[in-house]
């Protein structure tokens, strides 16, 4: 569906994008995650054309769009920082799209209510974007996105700049967004929980390169190298190995002190020092920690139960 | 009591540094009374001042608005090489003597200057005339309407401009839809400050015009030959119909303003 070939991006001496090549699947829900200046963000402006690459080409539906201009591509972008039309009303903002394509009148108008209905905005279209939470701007920019039935679906940080628990309501919604419209969909993160949470595939990128692409599980079970080990999920390294928290295993193995412990709810975080001096952290549920009676001073034996190795 | 006496000292001196002047001027145009004071302004060469100052102002300010608004694009959206250059060079006028505009434009269409002998052949007439004087307006007001534009460009960023792209609007429709409803304030005051400095110009327009009453007089140099001329109050006239011609421009302004943010 979406194609990104041997993309190369320099700005100045800096490389951007270095070789990339990533494959979309039509329908699906892509994250490009990445620590910033990995080049996702970059990665996401060449796919729409905002941003032309050195070499490489870019398809999208089967056609050649590398020398397309945005207008021609068919894509929806939505920005992190919303780029609201701060002199139009929500329905002006959403009908923008089709107002160009000069549709109808009552088409555009009925068009324009299933969407704002589709993003829960109905009672917002007659407000200015300055009138609406930062939740509410983002929605009105993925429904302004969607009117003109784009066939594909561009979002750069689309939750960047929302408090948390907003972000996380967001997400929740964008999922359920997503089967219904089925709409292929990218989206850059530098956050892995969001993009566990809302990918079918995940695309890890640093320093211009992808690192490793694969469903949120694979990458999590099996990381190709260390940045992808490290980026994607909690980890300690022992020497050469490396060992996610939630995989160390008390009663047996090397001795170590408990130095902290961290009542997080459910979880509790151990924090530990090996007798080599190595430190590393547990992750135990509440009711481990006080079977085991792990306590700041406590005495203990831990043992990776895996650990995984990058030659 | 330090608020009151900063409130009082700043209005003290704009009383003092620009009210009483303002005042007096209106003051002493009606000394004679009002119908000294209309026969002062309904004179052939008053009139034809006051016609001229208009006609050049209105040559001036478009063309500087288009100017201003394109060159102000060109600085904030880096667009191609040499925005520096131009950027630098949009403050020389700022930087200039008038009165060294003037005399520039006299040695490039004088008559002995580079195009000058080209332009009287066939026949165009550009110093001691209209366009001479015209050309000194546009160079002496040409700042106003970048400066005012730039930082708005600068602070609204290119995003809504990428965001309409990106959903079909082609780079004109995207001007005319998103960046100028967007800058349009900016606009609206550098209109108003080329409006003031184009009516009010003195010095450059003095040396290309060769102030020849109710020909190349515009309504500042009529106010100075009335006032050498020892006409004090068809001097004070001329300078109040000045005066108030800007104060409706600013009024003008602040009357459409508001009701634009009300919404």
């Amino acid at each position: 569906m979406i194609e990104a070939r041997n993309i190369t991006k320099h700005y100045g001496e800096f490389v951007a994008l270095d070789d990339v090549s990533v494959h979309v699947e039509k329908g699906s829900l892509t994250a490009l995650l990445g620590p910033s200046g990995s080049g996702k963000s970059t990665l996401l402006r060449v796919i729409a054309g905002l941003e032309v690459p050195d070499s490489g080409a870019v398809c999208i539906a089967g056609r050649d769009a590398t020398m397309l201009a945005p207008q021609q591509r068919g894509v929806g972008f939505v920005f992190q920082h919303y780029a609201a039309f701060k002199h139009m009303t929500v329905r002006k903002n959403v009908a923008f799209g089709l107002e160009i394509r000069k549709r109808p009148k009552a088409e555009v108008r009925a068009r324009v209510d299933e969407l704002l209905d589709l993003v829960q905005l109905s009672g917002f279209a007659d407000r200015y974007p300055a009138q609406l939470s930062g939740g509410q701007r983002q929605r009105m920019a993925l429904a302004r996105a969607l009117a003109v039935e784009p066939e594909v679906l561009l979002l750069d940080e689309p939750f960047g700049a929302l408090d948390a628990r907003v972000r996380k309501e967001l997400r929740a919604w964008l999922r359920r967004l997503h089967d219904e419209v089925h709409v292929t969909t990218i989206f850059v993160t530098h956050d892995q929980e969001e993009a566990m949470d809302l990918a079918d595939q995940i695309v890890v990128m640093s320093h211009g390169q992808v690192e490793q692409v694969g469903r949120p599980r694979e990458l999590y079970d099996n990381p190709a190298n260390e940045f992808v080990m490290t980026f994607v999920g909690e980890v300690n390294q022992l020497g050469e190995r490396f060992v996610r928290p939630h995989d160390v295993e008390f009663g047996d193995g090397d001795e170590a002190t408990v130095e902290r412990v961290v009542h997080l709810g459910f979880e509790v975080r151990v924090e530990l020092r090996l007798a080599n001096g190595e430190e590393l952290w547990a992750q135990v549920t509440r009711e481990e920690a006080e079977r085991l009676e792990l306590t700041e001073g406590a005495h203990v034996r831990v043992r990776p139960r895996r650990a995984k190795v990058f030659g | 009591m330090a608020r009151y006496a900063l409130r009082i000292g700043a209005l003290g001196y704009l009383a003092a540094l620009l009210g009483a002047p303002v005042v007096l001027v209106g003051w002493r145009a009606f000394e004679d009374g009002i119908d000294a004071f209309l026969t002062a302004i309904t004179t052939p060469e008053a009139l034809h001042a006051l016609w001229l100052t208009l006609i050049i102002a209105a040559i001036a300010v478009p063309a500087n608005t288009v100017f201003g608004v394109l060159c102000a694009l060109s600085i904030a959206r880096r667009r191609f090489r040499g925005h520096g250059l131009v950027n630098t060079l949009v403050d020389l006028p700022l930087a200039l003597s008038p009165v060294v505009v003037g005399l520039a434009l006299f040695l490039v269409y004088g008559r002995n200057g580079w195009f000058g002998e080209a332009l009287i052949d066939n026949g165009v007439r550009v110093i001691f005339a209209l366009p001479g004087m015209v050309l000194a307006t546009i160079f002496i007001s040409l700042p106003f309407v970048v400066r005012e534009v730039v930082p708005v460009l600068r602070e609204i960023g290119d995003e809504q401009e990428q965001a309409a792209s990106t959903l079909g609007a082609s780079s004109w429709q995207t001007f005319w839809r998103i960046t100028l409803p967007a800058i349009r304030w900016g606009v609206a005051y550098g209109v108003v400050l080329t409006t003031a400095r184009a009516i009010g110009e003195f010095g450059a327009v003095s040396v290309v015009s060769g102030r020849i009453a109710g020909r190349t007089e515009t309504m500042t140099l009529h106010v100075e030959e009335r006032f050498q001329s020892f006409d004090l109050v068809g001097a004070y006239a001329a300078s109040l119909v000045l005066a108030l011609i800007a104060v409706a421009t600013l009024v003008a302004i602040n009357l459409l303003r508001p009701k634009e943010e009300e919404r």
